[in-house]
């Protein structure tokens, strides 16, 4: 188990108090000028030391992305966008920084707006926080009252503007390029990358997005070293990390643990252990919603980092740990997700818009077992037509899971649907597929 | 995609009033020169909030003319996301949230709490009540699971019984405290926490 003193969210339970004067003596604020002084070159490199990777689900190594800003401020000035839409279903950590940490967050804006050479700062948090977002104005208040940020902030000599802005209630908006759209006062509808918001972003301007976890473990990093946050975890996936474990556990909860811990321990250590015991567990989903669930024979040693989870095909995405154990539904369980997936669909793309609800239909007959058998194969189809057909990332999001239900328990499902199709297959021929793969199979 | 439509009857006019209309340009100031079309979500939030939590076309165009940007972009913004009420709701307005995890920790449960006390179909206003409940997508809370949202609070770690004694005191027109109602403080583990015990007690 990790140190307690190496615990970056030493405040993640609120056992502290959240405003300035809490804050700066558990660190936060006290040698900011000092950071700045040594350079953008020496933060982008200290982060780049670090592999510090995006906490936002992808992964991204943090100084790589900040290294696309370009060097020199053009014509258009430069911004940094904080990405705090946390939507993604069993994912609670970034609420926990806003409301308890959010001048390590205000802190972490200041250094990464200095190294990309950013004057103005939006922090998009989803419009449900509106509680915990006005936390944070309050202490963006606070900070500009004490000259943290505005002219000259915390004597640093460079200009920092900190303002909020509050989405509506859209998952997609998590998206970086729906999340700009969105800031722009349009629908949040996810834009054809490249251009990269590097380059092209905010009002068509440079503009380097972050996720709030990623941002608010920056200060810590620069104050005790990327070699120090480096030791921690292993190679490409080091740090800590926030876990949200909920579902069917003993003890919900949110926790800062070490990268690569297995799972077992977060599940049975920290949250008690799963509701009737360890025999009674069905699946896990190590991710969010987006990722592909993990049956039980694969969690007994399961790591918990970005790379271990890929080699079993499914990813850390968010870090939001969904235990399901044996008295759920599991098909069920899925087709609420599916359904997530059609609600929030953005509806540019049709192979997504259409898609999403098209599994979501099945999965919901396949539950109550009113699917023919061939139906589960067709599933399939359906969800490798929407992945990679469409602009972002939430094509994949969506078909995943289904694809990860499909992997683990096709079993059950066959088991479950008995009926004969009324039309009888005479060619096998998929039922759906791209015409140019159809002569490739024929 | 979700399905949203406006309201029939319709009111005649809508003007800000001279604390939204304050509150309005202060956010208008916080986007770059030209670009106040940034604005639209913010003001469509003061609209709602002026308007009974719901917001009438005539208010889309007013917020139109004020941010110089054609009408059906407003519109387009306002029937997008979720959060924008286009009809009418109660001043108790209860989002429950239904996805998977809350979902396997019981949310049904409060779903049925929402029908037996307030009404029995989702987004129903009845003359006699001043609450309207809707079941939605991932709140954000899962870890205090299940969970619902009533105006801006949450109030976590709910059951049948709590719900109903929640939705007792909002038909009695009282606030009720938010938060967990096991009792638990914050995102912590109810019991045997291992983590940051030094600060526990401090």
């Amino acid at each position: 188990m990790l140190k307690d003193q190496d615990r970056i969210f030493q405040n993640l339970y609120n056992d502290l108090g959240s405003d300035l004067t809490s804050s700066q003596k558990r660190g936060d604020w006290i040698n900011t000028k000092e950071i700045t002084n040594k350079g953008r070159d020496w933060i982008i490199n200290e982060i780049k030391d670090s592999q510090l990777r995006g906490r936002g689900g992808a992964g991204f190594p943090t100084g790589l992305k900040w290294s696309f800003a370009p060097k020199e401020v053009g014509s258009r000035p430069h911004y940094l966008v904080i990405n705090g839409d946390e939507s993604e279903p069993g994912t609670c950590k970034d609420r926990d920084i806003l409301r308890f940490e959010p001048h390590k967050l205000i802190e972490g804006c200041l250094i990464a707006s200095y190294a990309i050479q950013a004057h103005v700062c939006y922090i998009y948090i989803r419009g449900e926080y509106f509680v915990d977002g006005q936390k944070l104005q309050a202490a963006i208040d606070e900070a500009y009252e004490k000259k943290l940020i505005g002219k000259n902030a915390a004597g640093t000599g460079w200009d920092l503007d900190i303002y909020i802005h509050y989405g509506a209630g859209a998952y997609i908006c998590g998206e970086e390029t729906a999340l700009l759209e969105s800031i722009e006062g349009n629908k949040g509808q996810p834009r054809l990358k490249p251009p990269f918001p590097a380059l092209v972003g905010l009002y068509g301007c440079p503009t380097i997005i972050n996720n709030v976890e990623t941002i608010a473990v920056v200060p810590t990093i620069l104050r005790r070293g990327g070699k120090w946050f480096a030791s921690l975890g292993r190679e490409k996936n080091t740090g800590t990390k926030i876990f949200c474990i909920s579902g069917n556990v003993n003890n919900p909860c949110n926790v800062e643990e070490e990268m690569n811990i297995p799972l077992r321990e977060l599940i049975d250590i920290h949250a008690g252990g799963v509701i009737g015991g360890w025999d009674n567990l069905q699946a896990v989903i190590p991710g969010g919603s987006s990722m592909p669930l993990i049956p039980k024979e694969k969690c007994e040693t399961l790591t918990m980092d970005f790379d271990s989870l890929v080699a079993e095909k499914s990813g850390l995405g968010t870090a939001g740990v969904v235990v399901i154990n044996k008295d759920q539904d599991i098909i069920k369980c899925m087709a609420r997700i599916a359904r997530f997936y059609k609600h929030e669909s953005c509806g540019q793309c049709t192979p997504c818009r259409e898609g999403s609800g098209w599994m979501w239909r099945m999965l919901e007959r396949m539950a109550k077992g009113e699917a023919s058998k061939d139906e589960v194969d067709m599933l399939g189809d359906v969800t490798k037509q929407i992945e990679g057909h469409t602009i972002c990332a939430f094509g994949e999001g969506s078909s995943w899971p289904v694809q990860g239900l499909l992997r683990h328990f096709k079993d059950e499902i066959k088991k479950r649907n008995n009926f004969d199709p009324i039309v009888k297959e005479t060619q096998n021929i998929p039922y759906l597929v791209d015409q140019h793969l159809l002569d490739k199979n024929a | 995609m979700s399905l949203k439509r406006p309201a029939k009857d319709q009111p005649e006019n809508f003007e800000f009033n001279s604390s939204s209309l304050e509150a309005a340009n202060k956010i208008i100031s916080k986007y770059p020169e030209g670009k106040q079309k940034s604005a639209v979500m913010a003001l469509l939030y003061i609209a709602q909030r002026q308007n009974n939590n719901w917001i009438p076309l005539v208010a889309m165009k007013y917020i139109a003319k004020l941010l110089d940007m054609p009408y059906i972009k407003v519109y387009e913004v306002a029937t997008f996301y979720s959060m924008f009420n286009l009809s009418p709701v109660g001043k108790y307005f209860i989002q429950v949230c239904t996805t998977t995890p809350c979902m396997i920790r019981g949310a049904g449960k409060l779903v049925e709490a929402c029908k037996e006390k307030i009404s029995e179909n989702e987004s129903e206003l009845l003359p006699d009540k001043n609450c309207s409940w809707m079941e939605v997508e991932c709140l954000g809370a899962c870890v205090t699971a299940p969970m619902m949202q009533i105006n801006d609070d949450y109030y976590e770690d709910l059951d049948k019984e709590k719900t109903l004694e929640i939705l007792d005191k909002i038909l009695k027109d009282e606030t009720p405290k938010p938060g967990s109602y096991r009792g638990r403080v914050n995102n912590q583990p109810e019991n045997g926490r291992k983590t940051l015990m030094e600060l526990k007690n401090a």
